[in-house]
């Protein structure tokens, strides 16, 4: 079999590792009784992240692509619904920017916008067809690695330019806010807020799964070879490019769903949340949790966001000091992550008593990033 | 064996989740932990209020005078009993020049803080980001910058100019004593293009020409393809609407091109003494700005203002107009409470209308119908000190007119509202 | 005709001002394969070193010689720079060699900590510093045409950063050394090289040079705490359009992305201009995965 990971899940009974999703998911279902409303609004958000997280994992952890653009992509799909929204809340009257930047009709390409399921099947696919488009050439070219990593910051420069410039379509900088209701209900009513947390909980318990049964089957292992020798794949008559290319046109997607989501519980989407900036944070949560790891996603989203908000409260003048040393030490000090920090933890445990059959530890770098 | 997650991880969520829990239950209880001492409402000895401004990113470079000023403006009233009978505790957070952000704390300030007003914002992005949070929860912002107007919340009190309170006068200014023909230079945002739009439609309709119009992108720093344009086009007046650092990199790259005030007259609306010391004196020396406040304006409110500013920030310190809009909101706010005899949201915008205070620019009144304020305005040329001498000021405190409904060539501009 | 001589020069400064900030990172990331996120930190590092000479200048030298707080800020600010570039390299990046994408990671955490911390030394607001007289004013070159001394000096200082560069690597035992590690840093080591000293002593130079460009851009930006913002991904993608591995990729590179922008600008807006540029540049790494000027080598996945 082709490397596991960090494997962990062999050191954990199956009736453990069952039970413990069992309490996560139940945690996730009572949140709303203990939280604040601030708080669980924050909650959600950040279990939005999450998604886009799993998506960035598949396509860093398991395919060894590193992409800084997947702010575009949650933008895209941010965007897409808040078209929608914005149309629901203007009842078919031109949305107020718009006559601001001298645009007297509403654009052609906004009026599918109208409907909620176009809104939502275009914040999916959107990404996820734009992600295909640009890893298709790229990857077919054979650009890999950093050089990969440093287009995608081109891609970022370029939408959140045109975001900005092209005023009269987007917003601009301000983005697209004020949104009313969503299908009739009000997006400011409690229990609509409350019904979303519950829906952002269950899309990411099921792209949880969907990932699981993704890495489940023979793609992954096809991905994951890619991502420890690509060349080696090649040769055994796999066009890597296809692969890549589909990875990377997943995690547009996810990013997408993300972005839908985001747009629900935070009430604005703007060129802000696509930049350089919020681009490499997203990586960051992938890595502070464990690349590699589905769930250390889903726990570096939800702790790394969780104590910026906390550490940007009680030193509001100082926190970025905290953030950035935090960054250094994960990255330094945590290769695979709390997940793997977990995993040397069980593995100490047990290595009293038992013979432990601990499976030695191999960096996530691709192939040809190692040469270098 | 295909599961490779590990119980532990699950349970680290799990715990997480449970720490969340019990973190939020007990902030529940005190209802307080952050921002600074961590006294009482329960015993009610103090006012919360909300100071969130950019401290970090790009936009602290201008956002952090503002705050300081609200900050010297609560200590002053503090010092003289508070309102109510109650000492004033501010609360603090960090934008972060980040929009979302600005609506995250903005929530976090109302509903979890419980302050009874907040002074916050810069950008016009960061107010169209909270207007929906303050509008669902029913709080009160103060807004202390000069924006683009075509805006009216209910629970926004705007104590920074609107257009007809800096830009259209400027404007006319500008063609009776300058030159008719403009170039006009902005950054690519919202502020710029809607501020060129409603020029561009005051130049039509009283005679000026237009002779360019350019965008650069937020942060661009490179000037000499711009500056090639504007002398290509030979215009009488630069009207510019740069935003932060940019305009220290026009400016400069301006005067090395040979260009001087002599030469081409420019008049900023986004340069202020904080932006002056940042560019240098001696490259912006002679250029016009509007705004409707400087350091040098003599009142006796102003002399106190700057002597306190310089005080608690330092001598090297200078004071601004969104200095100035943020210090005279608290004051506002402040004798509003007072009026109402509570810090009810409702009860306190009813008192505010009609509210005048003699601020460091002058007398201000708020008016109830648009909750902006009036203010006199003012150009003003920099001097070599680095301060801004008044040239030209209106001799009455204009009235706010933030969909310009009282211009006729404006008619067209706010459709859609 | 004046116009294209005009634009001509324009294309020129701009390209030697991304040369510039091009050039530390063309030996950082370039030949150390460290994606150094801080890069644009160190910049500013730079540029405040030039603000603290101009006010010790000020404060302690007789007025006469202020001019010439320019030259002493020069090597200053390389110093400063490359001090900090040292620490970072003997504290962190040492750790991270062979990972790249995690020294991306890290470095981004050591640029957030740099940026706060010039806001709590120098404060939020940007500073000023005053240039020296004799880079006031211009070349005339007739018909209303002026070079700004500025610029022209931008771009000497380029050509000499340039030489000084081809000369310590090229033609320098350090250098030699230097080259040797970064091809095959096993053999050097077996040869007697001390691979850890020449590691951070390259990243000290990568970081001084950055140091220097944020002095020079001292004279035509802004000086604040988010400077170092503005050229870190026009930097990347100098040294990756240009070739890794070569200075006269970095060079190709920085011309190219510089007269390009520079035409696209007059041609349409700022903003669009930038747009064309990225997205040529996406275009044209499609077609040259490895940039201009790609190093030859035999290994199937090696650079």
């Amino acid at each position: 079999m082709l490397s596991k990971g960090t494997g962990l899940g062999r050191r954990i009974p199956k009736p453990w590792l069952l039970a413990a999703y069992g309490v996560a998911v139940v945690l996730l279902l009572i949140a709303p009784m203990f939280l604040s409303d601030f708080r669980l609004n924050l909650l959600s958000k950040f279990l939005a992240f999450a998604i886009l997280a799993l998506g960035l994992d598949l396509l860093w952890g398991y395919t060894g692509i590193l992409s800084l653009g997947q702010g575009v992509f949650f933008g895209v799909g941010a965007y897409s619904m808040a078209m929608y929204l914005k149309l629901e809340a203007t009842g078919g009257k031109l949305p107020d920017f718009m006559s601001w930047s001298g645009i007297d009709k509403l654009p052609a390409f906004w009026a599918p916008f109208g409907s909620f399921g176009f809104a939502l099947a275009a914040a999916i696919a959107l990404p996820a067809l734009l992600a295909f488009a640009l890893g298709w050439f790229t990857f077919r070219n054979r650009v890999r690695g950093v050089y990969f990593t440093i287009l995608t910051q081109a891609l970022v420069i370029i939408a959140v330019t045109l975001f900005v410039g092209q005023q009269g379509y987007t917003g601009g900088t301000n983005g697209i806010t004020s949104f009313k209701t969503v299908l009739g209900f009000s997006l400011s009513d409690p229990n609509v807020k409350t019904a979303l947390y519950y829906i952002t909980a269950a899309v990411l318990i099921g792209s949880f799964v969907l990932c699981r049964w993704l890495v489940s089957t023979r793609l992954a292992r096809v991905l994951e070879a890619i991502r420890d020798g690509e060349n080696r794949v090649r040769f055994f008559g796999y066009d890597p490019a296809v692969f890549q290319s589909f990875a990377f046109a997943l995690s547009g997607a996810f990013a997408g769903l993300a972005g839908v989501l985001f747009v629900f519980h935070v009430g604005i989407i703007s060129p802000s949340m696509m930049g350089i900036v919020p681009s490499i944070e997203m990586v960051l949560w992938v890595a502070a949790g464990g690349r590699g790891t589905l769930i250390g996603a889903v726990v570096g989203t939800l702790a790394l966001n969780w104590s910026k908000s906390l550490i940007s409260e009680a030193y509001p003048d100082g926190w970025l000091i905290f953030l950035g040393a935090l960054f250094i030490v994960v990255v330094v000090f945590l290769p695979r992550g709390l997940v793997g920090l977990f995993g040397s933890a069980v593995d100490f445990i047990r290595r009293r008593g038992k013979r432990h059959d601990r499976i030695p530890y191999r960096p996530v770098v691709p192939e040809g990033e190692r040469q270098l | 064996m295909k599961r490779r997650l590990s119980m532990l991880a699950s349970s680290f969520v799990a715990a997480a989740m449970v720490l969340t829990a019990c973190a939020t239950g007990a902030s529940t209880t005190t209802e307080s932990g952050t921002g600074g001492s961590t006294t009482s409402n329960e015993t009610g000895e103090t006012i919360k209020v909300g100071i969130l401004h950019s401290l970090s990113g790009t936009m602290a470079i201008s956002e952090v005078s503002v705050h300081d000023s609200e900050l010297l403006a609560i200590k002053e009233i503090n010092e003289k009993g508070g309102v109510l009978g109650k000492q004033i505790e501010p609360v603090i957070e960090d934008g972060a020049s980040d929009w979302p952000t600005f609506a995250e704390k903005a929530r976090k300030l109302i509903s979890s803080d419980g302050v009874a007003t907040v002074f916050g914002g810069w950008t016009s992005a960061s107010r169209k980001a909270m207007l929906p949070v303050f509008e669902e929860l029913n709080g009160l912002l103060w807004y202390p910058v000069q924006y683009e107007g075509l805006e009216q919340s209910p629970n926004i009190m705007y104590t920074g100019a609107t257009t007809n309170q800096q830009i259209v006068p400027s404007v006319t200014w500008l063609l009776e004593n300058r030159g008719k023909s403009f170039f006009l230079l902005g950054s690519d945002y919202v502020f710029p293009r809607t501020a060129n739009k409603i020029i561009k439609a005051q130049l039509e309709a009283e005679g000026g020409t237009l002779v360019g119009e350019e965008y650069t992108p937020l942060g661009h720093t490179d000037y000499s393809t711009v500056i090639s344009k504007i002398q290509a086009a030979k215009p009488d007046i630069v009207y510019n609407t740069l935003n932060g650092d940019s305009n220290v990199a026009f400016f400069k790259q301006l005067k090395d091109a040979g260009i001087g005030a002599d030469d081409i007259t420019t008049l900023s609306v986004s340069v202020a003494e904080e932006e002056v010391r940042g560019i240098g004196p001696d490259v912006l020396e002679g250029h016009l700005t509007a705004w409707n406040y400087y350091q040098t304006t003599e009142t006796e409110e102003n002399k106190a203002f700057v002597e306190a500013y310089k005080a608690a920030y330092g001598e090297d310190r200078v004071t601004s107009d969104p200095a100035e809009a943020g210090y005279i909101a608290v004051y506002l706010w402040a004798a509003a409470v007072e009026k109402a005899g509570s810090t009810d949201v409702d009860k306190v915008k009813e008192a505010a209308a009609g509210l005048t205070f003699d601020a460091p620019e002058g007398l201000v009144t708020i008016d109830g119908e648009t909750q902006h304020i009036y203010k006199p305005v003012r150009i003003g040329e920099v001097q070599t000190d680095g301060m801004i001498k008044e040239i030209y000021s209106t001799p009455e405190p204009v009235k706010p007119d933030p969909y310009l409904k009282g211009y006729e060539w404006a008619a067209s501009l706010s459709e859609g509202e | 005709m004046e116009v294209w001589i005009l634009q001509l020069f324009n294309g020129i400064s701009v390209s030697s001002i991304l040369l510039l900030v091009a050039l530390g990172l063309a030996v950082t990331f370039g030949l150390m394969n460290v994606i150094n996120m801080a890069h644009g930190e160190l910049i500013m590092i730079g540029a405040y070193t030039a603000y603290v000479v101009q006010h010790a200048f000020l404060a302690y030298a007789p007025k006469a010689s202020f001019d010439w707080y320019f030259v002493l800020a020069l090597p200053l600010s390389f110093a400063a720079a490359a001090f900090v570039g040292w620490l970072m390299e003997i504290g962190l990046i040492r750790f991270l060699y062979g990972r790249p994408l995690d020294s991306l990671l890290a470095t981004w955490g050591v640029g957030m900590v740099l940026q706060q911390a010039a806001r709590s030394v120098f404060g939020a607001p940007n500073v000023a510093v005053t240039s020296p007289s004799w880079l006031n004013g211009g070349l005339d070159i007739g018909s209303g045409l002026v070079l700004t001394y500025k610029r022209l000096f931008i771009i000497a200082l380029v050509l000499a950063v340039l030489t000084a560069m081809y000369f310590y690597i090229y033609r320098s035992r350090a250098g030699r050394n230097m080259r040797a590690v970064m091809q095959n840093r096993d053999m050097a080591a077996c040869l007697g090289v001390s691979t850890r000293r020449v590691d951070a002593a390259s990243f000290a130079i990568g970081a001084g040079i950055a140091g220097v460009a944020g002095c020079a851009l001292s004279l035509l930006g802004p000086i604040g705490p988010s400077l170092g913002t503005y050229y870190i991904v026009d930097a990347f993608m100098v040294v990756v359009l240009g070739g890794v591995g070569k200075l006269i990729g970095t060079v190709v590179g920085a011309a190219g992305i510089g007269i390009t922008s520079t035409m696209f600008e007059s041609w349409t807006s700022a903003s669009l201009g930038k747009v064309l540029v990225f997205a040529l540049v996406v275009a044209f790494l499609q077609w040259r995965p490895r940039g201009f000027v790609a190093m030859k080598t035999r290994a199937l996945d090696g650079q």
